[in-house]
């Protein structure tokens, strides 16, 4: 299967969000179709033109930056959404009209999307239900007429993947139509692709993990070593999977390469934003000096504060995530949350599989 | 002391086709033949298909020969036909022969036994609508409704003959009626009505005759072909017979040719998409999947077989509930759902109606207060969007969508089973919601509600059946403290009713107690032990537990239950 050949005929694969992820994402659709990228701002557009170059990444000349959505999503029937969850269901309201039954929407946001009552903040909520937290795939199907939803997760860093070096992606969704349309236009020698059709649960571990990547940064910021991240991945991945069932998803997906894969690499990576945040937060930083000398959006943060609130309603035992909570919003020191955490009464290994 | 109903509007509606030659039903009945031929032949088609190799085809013929004279060994019923035997005994005497020969000469002695086979099946699946013994059965079913009605209920020499009460002052027909009318022109309507009662197929039948509407085909079980009488009606009203006990693959694949082509060419039809009756009393969860995928399919191959630019007949499912105060067969039923549940926990009571009880209940049925209602639904398309009175698919936002485009795959329509089998569950998710909305709630909904979980609030240690075996002294709740939980429950249910989850009668509003009142007075009302009454220092007692479960469990999965 030769690249070009294939593309002169086809209709050019759609981009949404033009940073770090959503560009590499375009360059690896790039080396088998045409790929239009919607980019907000004119001056971006006109830049990506000029230099063919975005955020770092050069971009493959396949790439035709626009900032028209209506004109994208005529042009194309595929397209993968890569904007933050914050302003998801936003891009989805001025994408919707456009859209038609025929159009397969692939995402690669890892986030929750929340909802909250008129009136109300997260900060007033003390709990949050599964009424008011949407998975991306979800917003999807709520704002639009599309159905043939996918999602791209796994363990999956940027600047590793412009670069080449071997990495693998997992497309779920509850279609096999749109899994096989994934791993065509994405697979290649150094890249692998895995079809999963628990597509919420795929979406949940991608979430989740965050979390316990900034407490992983935490840990390397108090200078502990492996023996610790070892305890904290593996104690993470338990919390992750309780409060993965309480929001929807299957055990399964949790140990696949969106899940475990995704959630080592993670812990593993200083390159990271949100391992970034738990090493500051160690270092003795607090959360608004963080915010403030960043422009990246760290998913993380906002999945802590949902992810407890959640973990309240449905009562789900989650001491990472509630410490976490409180070391970001609540003053708690790294180290006093460490403390706490290895005094916490609860010795059963892995309770998750019997069932 | 009666709750008086809200004047009951029901009117009578002009048939919206004139005459019975242009119902779809009709034409399929005259070109009975060629149908049953083209089932066949499709049904043929696809077990080949899934079934590439001789020995595979082979495999499949030996397994029904067994399953079927297995089936008749056992279980003979009347109305199968004498032939099958001598059928069956040839079509095993053929297979045997083939043993010898090779693959190429085998193969088509056993498509044609295949053939046969499903031939033979279509036949006696297909249903025989006849307009004369329609509109008979249709007169003697009214005559004698309303002779009941009006024998009864005016109490005056000659009364028996006179018309003043007719069958839409017993049953209210609520929802979306004109629309259904619309559809039902428009388009191919697909019924998906809730089932708890044997009544519900009469029940629906004469429903679709009052609202003007053709007949609709149905399947219905051919062991209530055993009965003669229930044959001719059955057979006038456009009912196709469906076997439970052949479970083989060349017969379900007919079958489901059957009712798919039928839809196909625009028979309007009734399915019962949970199946069989509801056990335990709760709205259907669990759908029968089969049956909807093929309203899926009819419609794809409907926009795959178009000649371009010519409109495409849609089809348009339209839930509806059926809602009753009591019915016939709870004891029963729940019973079944009980020691099912519980194995060996639960020893059912013997309790089983004759026909001597079947006419008492008619006759009560048709002289007290017992009314029944009859919510239907908004229509949607095969893929569970609303459609508006003109058939147009909306989404959400209220935008029409073309439900074409659900099965293109690049620019093309395609066919692809998993695909489908994925919009088959949304469509029976879609469903499912809609049956919890335009449920209506009834005072005796409410009660027996209420009732169930006070005591299961009350021993919050016991199981259902740990409840169950609940000793009688503990069995009396106080009234003032019921009646305090059906005020905040009734509350809650006007809350969701403003939120459109659900919708309830009219009687549920005013005095709450007298809607209680109305409650008990209907609750299971012809049960032989009753399910829920007042005892004299008027507080509220049971006499049969497992009943009171069956019409509490109306109200679950509303998450009421926090509010008692």
């Amino acid at each position: 299967m030769t690249s070009k050949s294939l593309s002169e005929n086809d209709k050019p694969i759609g981009v949404i969000g033009a940073g770090n992820f959503g560009s590499v994402v375009a360059n690896l659709l790039a080396q088998r179709r045409n790929v239009l990228l919607h980019v907000r701002d004119e001056s971006t557009i006109e830049r990506i033109l000029k230099t063919r170059e975005n955020r770092g990444h050069p971009m493959h000349p396949a790439i035709t930056p626009t900032n028209d959505l209506g004109y994208l999503a005529e042009q194309c029937d595929v397209i993968f959404p890569i904007v933050p969850s914050l302003h998801f269901r936003a891009m989805m309201k001025n994408l919707s009209p456009h859209l038609h039954p025929y159009h397969i929407l692939i995402h690669g946001t890892k986030g929750f999307d929340v909802s909250l009552p008129e009136g109300k903040t997260l900060d007033t909520m003390a709990t949050l239900d599964r009424s008011m937290v949407k998975t991306i795939s979800e917003v999807i199907t709520e704002e639009s007429v599309v159905v043939r939803v996918g999602c791209l997760a796994g363990p999956n860093l940027s600047k590793e993947l412009a670069e080449g070096h071997p990495a693998a992606t997992v497309v779920a969704s509850h279609f096999n139509e749109v899994i096989q349309l994934g791993k065509r236009l994405l697979r290649t020698n150094h890249f692998q692709v895995y079809g999963n059709n628990d597509m919420v649960g795929v979406e949940l571990a991608g979430v989740l993990k965050n979390v316990i990547a900034i407490a992983a940064g935490a840990l390397s910021g108090l200078g502990y070593g492996e023996n610790a991240k070892g305890l904290l991945v593996s104690r993470g991945m338990v919390e992750m999977v309780y409060l993965g069932r309480a929001l929807g998803g299957n055990t399964k997906a949790f140990l696949g390469v969106a899940g475990v894969g995704d959630l080592v690499t993670t812990c593993n990576s200083s390159l990271s934003r949100n391992f970034t945040v738990g090493y500051r937060l160690a270092k003795g930083e607090t959360l608004a000096e963080i915010l403030n000398s960043t422009d990246e959006i760290a998913e993380g943060i906002n999945t802590v504060k949902v992810a407890k609130k959640c973990a309240d309603y449905y009562k789900v035992r989650a001491p990472i995530t509630s410490t976490l909570y409180q070391v970001l919003f609540e003053d708690m020191t790294v180290k006093r949350a460490l403390e706490y955490l290895m005094r916490y009464p609860l010795n059963v290994d892995i309770d998750f599989l019997t069932e | 002391m009666e709750v008086v109903e809200k004047k009951n509007k029901n009117k009578r509606y002009k048939p919206i086709l004139e005459g019975i030659p242009d119902w779809p039903v009709y034409q399929l009945s005259k070109n009975r033949k060629e149908f049953i031929e083209e089932v066949a032949q499709k049904a043929y088609a696809q077990i080949k298909k899934n079934r590439p190799t001789t020995k595979q085809l082979i495999d499949e013929l030996e397994a029904t020969v067994y399953r079927e004279q297995q089936r008749m060994k056992r279980n003979r019923w009347r109305v199968d036909p004498a032939d099958e035997p001598r059928f069956w005994a040839g079509v095993k005497e053929e297979l045997v022969a083939l043993t010898n020969k090779t693959p190429e000469e085998a193969q088509p002695i056993a498509e044609e036994l295949l053939h046969r086979i499903v031939l033979r099946y279509a036949n006696e699946i297909a249903g025989n609508f006849k307009p004369n013994s329609y509109r008979l059965t249709r007169e003697i079913v009214k005559f004698w409704f309303s002779r009941l009605l009006n024998g009864a209920r005016v109490k005056k020499f000659g009364a028996f003959f006179r018309s003043r009460y007719t069958l839409r002052d017993k049953i209210h027909i609520v929802g979306k009626v004109k629309q259904l009318r619309t559809l039902a022109k428009e388009g191919t309507v697909v019924m998906v009505p809730t089932h708890f009662s044997n009544l519900d197929s009469i029940l629906i039948g004469w429903i679709i005759h009052s609202l003007g509407l053709p007949a609709f085909i149905y399947g219905a079980g051919l062991n209530l072909f055993n009965i003669k009488i229930f044959a001719y009606f059955m057979n006038s009203l456009g009912a196709y017979k469906v076997d439970r006990r052949k479970k083989n693959v060349p017969y379900l694949e007919t079958l489901k040719f059957y009712s798919m082509s039928a839809i196909q060419k625009g028979a309007h039809s009734i399915f019962f998409p949970g199946g069989t009756r509801s056990r335990s009393g709760m709205i259907e969860k669990q759908l029968k999947l089969g049956l909807l995928s093929s309203t899926i399919e009819a419609q794809r191959n409907l926009y795959l077989e178009a000649p371009p630019d010519e409109p495409v007949r849609k089809i348009f499912i339209v839930p509806v509930t059926l809602n009753y105060h009591f019915v016939l067969e709870a004891p029963d039923l729940v019973d079944e759902y009980l020691s099912s549940k519980g194995q060996d926990r639960y020893l059912p009571e013997q309790d089983k109606y004759g026909s001597w009880q079947l006419l008492q209940f008619l006759f009560k049925f048709f002289t007290k207060g017992s009314n029944i209602s009859v919510s239907i639904g908004r229509g949607l398309d095969v893929m569970g969007n609303y459609v508006d009175d003109n058939g147009n698919s909306l989404d959400a936002q209220g935008r029409v969508i073309d439900t074409r485009e659900y099965f293109i795959s690049h620019g093309d329509i395609t066919v692809d089973k998993q695909r489908e089998d994925e919009y088959t569950r949304m469509l029976s998710h879609k469903i499912v919601t809609e049956y919890h909305r335009i449920n209506r709630v009834f005072a005796s909904h409410l009660v027996a509600f209420v009732a169930f979980e006070m005591w299961q609030k009350k021993h919050p240690k016991l199981d259902l059946f740990g409840l169950l075996k609940l000793p009688e002294e503990e069995q009396v709740l106080q009234y003032e403290e019921f009646r305090a939980a059906c005020k905040r429950v009734r509350k809650q249910i006007y809350t969701l009713k403003e939120e459109n989850k659900v919708y309830h009668a009219t009687h549920l509003k005013g005095n709450i107690n007298l809607v209680i009142r109305h409650g008990l007075d209907n609750v299971g009302i012809f049960h032989l032990k009753r399910p829920l009454l007042m005892n004299k220092e008027g507080n509220i007692i049971t006499k049969d537990f497992s009943t009171l479960y069956y019409y509490h469990n109306r109200l679950a999965g509303y998450d009421l239950e926090k509010f008692i």
